[in-house]
C-alpha cells in the first residue's frame, strides 16, 4: 500500500459508512415530500416534484387537534422535566459530592444501584398512586417525578462531575462566612455548567422521544404529544397517507436534529465523560 | 527541659477545652448535616415515594390477581407457576428478546469498536465523522425512525429491494415471523454511535508510547490490536457491555411500532416488555405484569452479576498494576 491510498482508504471507508447510515434520514425527508403515488410505484429516493400539501395535511394534525398543540404540549413537558432533573439532580449531587452525612456511603450505593433498575419495577404501582391522585391523564405523572431526581443516570453523572472540580474555592468562601447554599449556588453550580447542560440536552431530547410513558399517562388527544398523534397516525393511515405521515415525523425529529446541530460538542463529550469516569 | 514542656502542654490544652469543645463538637456535626438532608429531600423523597414503596408494592402485587379497579386478590405463587409452566407466549418473548440481546449487543459494540478505530487514525475530519455517526443514537430511539425502519423493511422497502437486485430475495421483513426480530436488531445497531464515542474516548486515552514500544519490538497491526488496545480497552469495553445489555433488555419502542403495537407477525417481535404492557394495560393482569416485572429484574441482576464475575478474568485496569 503507497502513502496516498493508506491517507485515503480510512476517509472513503468511513465517508460509505456515513452514506449506508444517513440513508434512512434522506429517505424520511424524501418520502416526506413526495406525492401520493410515488411513495409506493417509485424506487427513486428524490421525488418528481416537492409535494408541500403533505406539510400542510400534517400541519392539521390529528383528530382535531393541530400540530402546533401537539409541539406545545411535547414542549411544556420535556421543558418542566429539563428543570426538574437539572435542579433536582443537581441538589441531591452537590450533597453526594461535597456534604457530609450520616449514612452517605448506603444512599450513595442505593442511588448507584437504581441505575440498573428496569422501569417496568416500579411502573404499575406509580400508575397506581397517580391514579388515586387523579393525575392520570395529565402531565403530572411525566413532569412530577423528575422534580424529585428520579433518574439516577443524571446525580451520578454530575457526582462523577462535581468531584472533579477544585475544592479549594469552596473552602475559602466558607472561611469568608459562606454558607452551604451559597457555595452550592454561587460557586459549584457555575462550575458544574458542562455538567448541567449535559443534563439538559439529553433529558429534553429522552422525554422528546418517550413514547411509553406517555402512552400509558396520556388519553385525551388534546393532550397528547407529538409521538402519540403520530401513532394515531399510524393506526388509521393506508398508503395514502404516508407523505402527511413522514412529514409529520420530519417535524417531529426536527427539534431534536436542531438541538444536536447546536449542542452536539457538549453532547458527544457528555456521552464520552460519562462513560469514562464511572 | 524539652519533655517537661512537651507533656504540661497538651495536658493543659486537654484541661481547658476538654468537656465543652466535646459537646460543641456534637452539635457542629448536627449542624452540619442538616444542610446535606435538605439538599437531598427531593431525591430522598423520590427514592422513598417513588422508588422503595412502589418495589415493594409491586413485590405484593406480584402475588395478587389485581386489574386496578378491584382490590387486590391474593394467588400466591399462581402468577409466577402460570408465567413459567403454562405461558407459551411469555416464553416466546423471552426467547425472542435473549435472542434480541444476544445477536444485537455483539454486533452493535463490534461496529462500535471498528468506527472507532477507524475514526481514530482519521486525522483530520475525525470531528466531524464523530458526531454524525452519533446522530442515529439520538434519532433512533423515536418513533419516527421506528416508522421509517417499518417502511424501509416491508414489503416493497428499501431493503427488501436491494436485497433482491443482489440475489437474495427475502421478501418484506415486517410481515415475516422469521425476520421481523431482525429488522428490530438492525435498528439498534445503526445506534452504534452512543458506544463508539464512548470507545473512541477510551482509545485516546491509550498513549501512543505503548504502540511506538510495540512496533520497535516488531510487533504487527494484529499484535498491537490484541496486546495494547483490547487489555487497555477492557475497562471501556465492559461499561459498553453491562450498558447495553440493561438496555436491550428493555427495548420497547421498536417493537411497538414494526409490530404495530401487539408484537406480530405470529408474537415474533412480542418482546417481554411488550408482554408486559400487554399483561398489564391492555389485558387488565396488572399482578401478572408486576410478576413479569419482578422475573426481569431478577434475571438483570443475575446477568450482571455474572458480567462482573467473569470480568475478573478479562478487564484489566492500569492502576492495579502499579500498586
Amino acid at each position: 500500500m503507497n502513502i496516498a491510498t493508506k491517507r485515503w482508504l480510512p476517509h472513503t471507508v468511513a465517508a460509505v459508512c456515513l452514506l449506508v447510515l444517513l440513508y434512512p434520514l434522506a429517505w424520511l425527508l424524501a418520502t416526506s415530500l413526495k406525492p401520493a403515488d410515488e411513495v409506493v410505484t417509485s424506487l427513486d429516493l428524490l421525488p418528481s416534484h416537492l409535494e408541500w400539501s403533505n406539510y400542510t395535511t400534517a400541519l392539521d394534525g390529528v383528530s382535531g387537534v393541530t400540530v402546533s398543540r401537539l409541539l406545545g404540549n411535547t414542549l411544556l413537558i420535556a421543558g418542566g422535566a429539563v428543570l426538574g432533573n437539572v435542579l433536582s439532580c443537581s441538589l441531591a449531587a452537590y450533597a453526594f459530592a461535597r456534604l457530609r452525612f450520616r449514612m452517605s456511603k448506603v444512599m450513595f450505593a442505593f442511588m448507584v444501584a437504581t441505575l440498573m433498575l428496569p422501569h417496568h419495577v416500579v411502573l404499575i404501582p406509580q400508575y397506581i398512586i397517580f391514579n388515586r391522585l387523579g393525575l392520570v391523564d395529565s402531565f403530572w405523572p411525566l413532569i412530577l417525578p423528575k422534580f424529585l431526581a428520579t433518574e439516577a443516570f443524571f446525580v451520578f453523572l454530575i457526582v462523577q462531575f462535581m468531584r472533579g472540580l477544585p475544592r479549594e474555592l469552596e473552602e475559602s468562601a466558607r472561611i469568608d462566612g459562606c454558607g452551604p447554599f451559597r457555595a452550592y449556588w454561587s460557586i459549584t453550580l457555575p462550575l458544574a455548567r458542562p455538567a448541567l447542560i449535559t443534563t439538559a440536552i439529553f433529558t429534553f431530547i429522552w422525554t422528546w422521544n418517550d413514547f411509553f410513558t406517555q402512552m400509558i399517562y396520556l388519553f385525551a388527544p388534546e393532550k397528547f404529544t407529538i409521538t402519540l398523534a403520530l401513532r394515531s397516525f399510524v393506526d388509521q393511515s393506508s398508503t395514502s397517507a404516508y407523505g402527511p405521515m413522514f412529514a409529520m415525523s420530519v417535524i417531529s425529529v426536527l427539534p431534536i436534529v436542531l438541538f444536536f446541530l447546536v449542542f452536539q460538542r457538549y453532547l458527544v463529550q457528555g456521552m464520552a465523560t460519562s462513560g469514562l469516569k464511572g | 527541659m524539652s519533655t517537661v514542656s512537651t507533656t504540661r502542654a497538651p495536658a493543659r490544652v486537654e484541661r481547658t477545652t476538654d468537656p465543652r469543645p466535646r459537646r460543641s463538637k456534637r452539635r457542629q456535626v448536627r449542624e452540619r448535616q442538616w444542610p446535606a438532608y435538605v439538599f437531598l429531600s427531593p431525591w430522598m423523597i423520590g427514592a422513598v415515594v417513588l422508588t422503595l414503596v412502589p418495589m415493594a408494592v409491586s413485590l405484593y402485587l406480584s402475588f395478587t390477581d389485581y386489574n386496578l379497579f378491584d382490590p387486590p386478590h391474593w394467588v400466591g405463587l399462581r402468577n409466577y407457576q402460570e408465567m413459567l409452566f403454562e405461558d407459551p407466549r411469555y416464553w416466546r418473548s423471552v426467547g425472542t428478546t435473549l435472542l434480541y440481546v444476544v445477536v444485537a449487543v455483539p454486533l452493535k459494540l463490534g461496529l462500535a469498536l471498528g468506527v472507532a478505530m477507524l475514526l481514530k487514525n482519521l486525522g483530520r475530519g475525525r470531528g466531524f465523522y464523530r458526531s454524525a455517526f452519533y446522530a442515529p443514537s439520538l434519532l433512533g430511539a423515536s418513533m419516527s425512525i421506528a416508522l421509517v425502519w417499518k417502511a424501509l423493511f416491508n414489503d416493497g422497502g428499501t431493503v427488501p429491494d436491494v436485497l433482491d437486485a443482489v440475489g437474495i430475495h427475502t421478501g418484506g421483513w415486517v410481515g415475516n415471523p422469521d425476520l421481523a426480530v431482525y429488522g428490530v436488531v438492525l435498528l439498534t445497531v445503526w445506534q452504534f454511535g452512543a458506544p463508539m464515542v464512548i470507545f473512541l474516548a477510551g482509545l485516546q486515552q491509550i498513549s501512543p508510547d505503548l504502540y511506538e514500544a510495540a512496533a520497535l519490538d516488531g510487533a504487527g497491526r494484529w499484535r498491537q490490536f490484541v496486546s495494547i488496545t483490547v487489555p487497555m480497552l477492557s475497562p471501556v469495553v465492559f461499561f459498553n457491555l453491562v450498558l447495553e445489555v440493561i438496555n436491550s433488555f428493555q427495548v420497547f419502542t421498536p417493537a411497538f411500532a414494526i409490530s404495530g403495537g401487539d408484537g406480530g407477525p405470529a408474537d415474533s417481535t412480542m418482546f417481554y416488555t411488550l408482554y408486559l404492557y400487554e399483561r398489564g394495560f391492555t389485558a387488565s393482569h396488572m399482578g401478572y405484569a408486576a410478576a413479569m416485572a419482578w422475573l426481569l429484574l431478577i434475571a438483570i441482576g443475575v446477568i450482571t452479576l455474572i458480567l462482573f464475575r467473569t470480568s475478573r478474568s478479562w478487564v484489566f485496569y492500569a492502576d492495579e498494576e502499579g500498586r
